[in-house]
Order: structure tokens, then sequence, then C-alpha cells
């Protein structure tokens, strides 16, 4: 909800403002990773059927994916705006980058068993 | 979770790896002095909107939504599996026809297979909205 609520804001000030178009990608991704994802992974985590014995790291996994995707996503909220005026911020985009992708990866490991089991 | 569902959520978790992959390749790009071919931008977006977040609720609609009792409870299942593959086809061909076609004859058709895929998953699906929201579908009149 509050990456929903700041991606409405970047947005509203991305439109108002021409010269901060370039904090246009920071609000569709706010929106749809910040606040459609997360959605869509902690409804599913919560949902979907459990298997009977379901790993002990399953939760961690989610906990890990939690924070990772955070993570680069606030280095990106930073970083992206940043770009184009210090170095530092084009810097930080790849470990953001890399931040999201591992959050996926073990949001996805640690909903697996439950979309396997039958 | 019926089996169609579970293939719907195994191809959306493989589009949403397929799409981050191609999203975080673009993000580093200029830090790490790589330059992006012009289809990772479209192969990302169809990637994530229509092969994540598009066939994941069309999975999670199949498996959740009320059966109705007069077959077999989820539609009719052939047609099913046919939106499911025309639409995979589709994300596939929208996505990554851009590298084989760059005037956009291949990503017209992939687009042309999702609306297929997606008509047909409509269709099947439509008996089993509630009824105050999806009145019951009626052949056309006879003019």
């Amino acid at each position: 909800m509050i990456c929903l609520l700041l991606g409405l804001i970047a947005g509203a000030v991305a439109t108002i403002s021409p010269s901060m178009a370039a904090i246009r990608p920071t609000w569709i991704h706010l929106i749809t990773v910040g606040w459609l994802t997360q959605l869509i992974f902690g409804v599913a985590l919560w949902m979907f059927p459990r298997p009977r014995t379901e790993p002990a790291k399953a939760g961690t996994l989610g906990w890990v994916g939690f924070w990772l995707l955070n993570a680069g996503l606030l280095l990106r909220i930073v970083g992206e705006p940043m770009r184009g005026f210090t170095a530092s911020g084009a810097a930080i985009l790849p470990i953001s980058a890399l931040l999201q992708l591992v959050a996926v990866a073990s949001l996805l490991w640690a909903l697996w068993p439950r979309v396997r089991a039958r | 979770m019926p089996r169609l569902s579970r293939w719907f959520l195994c191809a959306a978790a493989f589009y949403l790896l397929g799409g981050v992959t191609a999203g975080a390749l673009m993000l580093s790009a200029p830090a790490i002095g790589v330059t992006i071919p012009g289809w990772v931008l479209p192969l990302h977006i169809e990637f994530v909107m229509i092969g994540w977040a598009v066939q994941l609720a069309m999975g999670i609609a199949y498996w959740i939504l009320p059966r109705h009792r007069s077959d077999h409870g989820r539609g009719n299942e052939p047609l099913a599996w046919a939106a499911f593959l025309t639409l995979n086809a589709g994300v596939l061909l929208a996505g990554t026809g851009w590298l084989i076609t760059p005037a956009g004859g291949l990503p017209a058709l992939g687009h042309g297979a999702e609306l297929l895929g997606a008509i047909g998953f409509a269709i099947n699906i439509w008996r089993r909205l509630p009824r105050s929201i999806a009145p019951p579908l009626r052949p056309l009149p006879i003019l």
C-alpha cells in the first residue's frame, strides 16, 4: 500500500512537471512491482494450499524475497532520478536490478511446492 | 488445484523470471556499458504484463470461481486448454517476434493469438461468473 501511494504521487509529479519525466519508469515500477507483484505474492503465500510437508525453508524464502524486493525497489527509487546527475546514481541501479531478480526467484521458489503439490 | 491452473501458474512463473531478467538487464545496461537491443523492452512488457499478470489471474480464476453443476464443473476443458496454448503461443510470438521480424509482423500475429486465447478463456469461464454480474449467453436472434 505504501508503494501504491508513492507510485500515485510519483505519477502525479511526473505528469504535472515535465522536468520530472525521468521518474516515469520509477512510477510504473512502484505500482507494478511494489504494489501489484507484492500483493500477488502476499495473497499467494497466504492462500495457496500448503502441501502436507511444507519445507521449513519456505517461510524464510518468502521473507528473504520480501526484503530483497523492497531493498531493490528502494535503490531504484533513489538511483533512477539521480542517474542523470551523478555516477553513483547509475552505479546503484545494477545492484537494484540484481536484488529484485534474486527476490523474484526466491519468492517463486517459496511458492513452488504449493503449485506442484496435488 | 486443477491441472490446467498449475500449468497457467508454471507458465506465469516462467514469464515472470524471463521478464524480470530482461528488465534487470535494461536497468543495469548504462552502468555496465552494455547496449541493449530495442526488442528487449517489448519483450519485458509482454512477458510481465500478459505472460505473468494476466496468465496468473486466469490460472487462479479457473481454479477458484464457483463451479456449475451441469457438467464437469469447470466448463469445456479442451476449450480451456486451447485458450492456454493459444495465449502462450501469442505471448512468445509477441515477446520475441521483434527479434525476428523488426517490421512487426510476428508480434502482430502474437497479439492476435493472445486475443483469441483471451476470448476462448472468457467464453469458457462465462457461465461460472455469478449471475448478478454475467447475464446468461443467448444466441443472437435470426433477423
